[in-house]
């Protein structure tokens, strides 16, 4: 059996009196794709900023269980969470870059973690952005507003900028819902060749993309994970019958 | 009823009363027109009259001895208008009042926005309003029962046995700057406040995912992104602590001194303020030549500022 890098045992959170995660247990393996799918508002987002803990910022959040990453609980009072999402690193669903050059937006999580040398930082700035294969679209305006990107370059410019910081794992929050489908493509591959360094969960809508990346999947539905398998059993052989609605897509 | 019926049947076509349309957009569009106009002419008006006014004594006097000259004798039998050490006491006070008020400014407004417990904030920033709206008067009266007899004892234990400090009472430009330093608070804070609520949440959370603390986050990505807002506040500032004369006059001392600390001074606005009601002659046209002087400053200051804002905020938009 593979090595899991996230375990997450009866996890369970409240918003306020909204109980939006219910008893979710799961193995993230290592350098693997985990795909989180379910209708809007099934909680797969919120489990997804649960495991390098950006539900923190939230208020009234209650939460209970077990995150282990590597063996240590992610929730032990005595982590530090930014060292936590130093390992753990985010993509959103929108493309948010900073308004910054392309080159600060990438150096920005290096220079927090203290790296000053600009030969370290350049080497570090341009490996980042070659692992999210926009480099050789930026490499002649580096110095440029990120903002002047087209929504798919942003999208990869966060993917590189996460990568900086030479994170373990990536969560990955719809990253493509807000891309047009040949910038979608690109960052699928992308997501391929990522597998490779890192351990990726990424949270889709998109069932075709679910299928199409990654190794695991867990379908959501109001808070609980209904079936959590590889994903060649999921899509082929479902064993809830109410998975098997949600693929073929009778509801959701 | 009848007409009712009439009005649905006439909406149901595409013919409208044109005529009675054309009428209200032109007559809107005229009366706006006519209120910008009155901005501007409010503006061509004002400079007009302060060169119409503020030119004769420059021609009587000369530019170079009003500017330049040190000795400020109006009603002396033979009169000197010097008021360079009145300028300068407008850019230094006014620029320590920026260099003191600007930084407390932006970081409570850091502090209620970022840090502050939603509680506390409701209770401090109803507080920086009120600030805003004491008259500057008060401001002067407070500075002379509470600032001016604290800085007289730290002039005194700073003096002792000079011969040559002329003592002030407390009078004097640190006064004058610290009270100008809190006028400018409520302006660079709520402005300032403002600018960084607007910084979209996810570049917030961008930074936190990156692995930044909350006060890294804040001053390595909140504020750059809020950056041109920030300056608009401390334009606005600089205006205000320019512009302002009745509570300064009030806690400065008003002689014409060289701007250190210490001393009694006077600056553009209190030297107006303090002496136009006696004066005549020359000595009312050199007045008004310091209005003109401190028009000049703030045109200038306005310029340039907006000029580096314009600057600040291109990094923000799309090339």
């Amino acid at each position: 059996m593979e090595k899991s890098k996230i375990s997450v045992k009866n996890l369970n959170l409240h918003y306020g009196e909204n109980h939006a995660l219910k008893d979710v247990s799961m193995e993230i393996k290592d350098h693997a794709i985990t795909a989180f799918i379910g209708p809007s508002g099934c909680g797969k987002s919120t489990f997804l900023k649960c495991l390098n803990r950006m539900n923190d910022l939230v208020d009234n959040v209650r939460i209970e269980g077990q995150v282990l990453l590597d063996g240590e609980d992610i929730y032990d009072k005595r982590v530090d969470t930014t060292l936590l999402r130093k390992k753990v690193g985010m993509v959103f669903q929108q493309p948010n870059p900073f308004p910054m050059s392309i080159y600060d937006n990438v150096a920005y999580g290096p220079r927090l973690h203290g790296i000053k040398q600009k030969s370290k930082l350049d080497d570090i700035v341009e490996n980042a952005l070659r692992g999210a294969a926009i480099f050789d679209e930026v490499k002649d305006r580096l110095r440029k507003s990120a903002l002047g990107l087209s929504g798919g370059q942003q999208q990869r410019l966060c993917i590189a900028r996460a990568l900086a910081v030479e994170p373990e794992v990536l969560l990955m929050d719809e990253p493509t819902s807000a891309l047009d489908p040949i910038s979608t493509l690109k960052i699928e591959e992308l997501m391929e060749s990522l597998k490779k360094k890192y351990t990726v969960a990424i949270v889709t809508h998109n069932m075709q993309q679910a299928a199409r990346v990654s190794d695991d999947t867990a379908f959501f539905l109001v808070g609980e994970v209904v079936e959590f398998n590889s994903t060649q059993n999921i899509f082929s052989r479902p064993k809830d019958k109410r998975t098997e609605d949600y693929i073929t897509g009778r509801f959701g | 009823m009848k007409s009712q019926t009439h009005a649905f049947v006439k909406e149901s076509t595409i013919v409208g009363s044109r005529k009675n349309k054309a009428v209200v957009e032109t007559a809107a569009q005229i009366i706006f027109t006519i209120c910008a106009f009155f901005a501007v002419l409010a503006v061509v008006s004002i400079t007009l009259y302060m060169i119409i006014s503020g030119t004769p004594a420059i021609f009587q006097v000369g530019l170079k001895e009003i500017l330049f000259g040190t000795v400020w004798k109006p009603t002396a039998a033979e009169p000197q208008y010097g008021i360079l050490y009145v300028i300068l006491t407008s850019i230094v006070g006014t620029g320590l009042a920026i260099l003191i008020g600007v930084p407390i400014g932006v970081l409570s407004a850091v502090f209620l926005a970022e840090v502050a417990p939603k509680k506390l904030a409701m209770i401090v920033k109803p507080a920086v309003e009120l600030l805003a709206g004491i008259p500057s008067v008060v401001y002067g009266l407070l500075g002379i029962y509470l600032l001016n007899p604290f800085m007289y004892k730290i002039e005194l234990a700073l003096f002792e046995g000079s011969k040559t400090h002329q003592f002030t009472g407390g009078a004097n430009l640190l006064s004058a700057v610290i009270v100008l330093a809190i006028m400018i608070l409520p302006t660079v804070i709520n402005i300032s406040e403002t600018s960084i609520r607007a910084v979209h949440p996810s570049i917030k959370a961008a930074s936190l995912a990156l692995g930044a603390s909350h006060i890294q986050t804040i001053f390595k990505s909140i504020l750059p992104a809020a950056k041109s807002g920030i300056i608009t506040a401390v334009v606005l500032g600089v205006g205000r602590a320019i512009g302002e004369a009745m509570a300064i006059t009030l806690v400065s001392g008003s002689s014409v001194n060289l701007p250190l600390p210490f001393n009694s001074v006077r600056f553009l606005t209190t030297a107006i303020v303090s002496e136009m009601g006696y004066s005549s002659g020359t000595h009312r046209q050199v007045l008004f030549t310091i209005g003109l002087v401190l028009f000049v400053f703030i045109m200038i200051i306005n310029v340039a500022l907006s000029k580096i804002l314009k600057k600040g905020g291109s990094a923000d938009e799309r090339q």
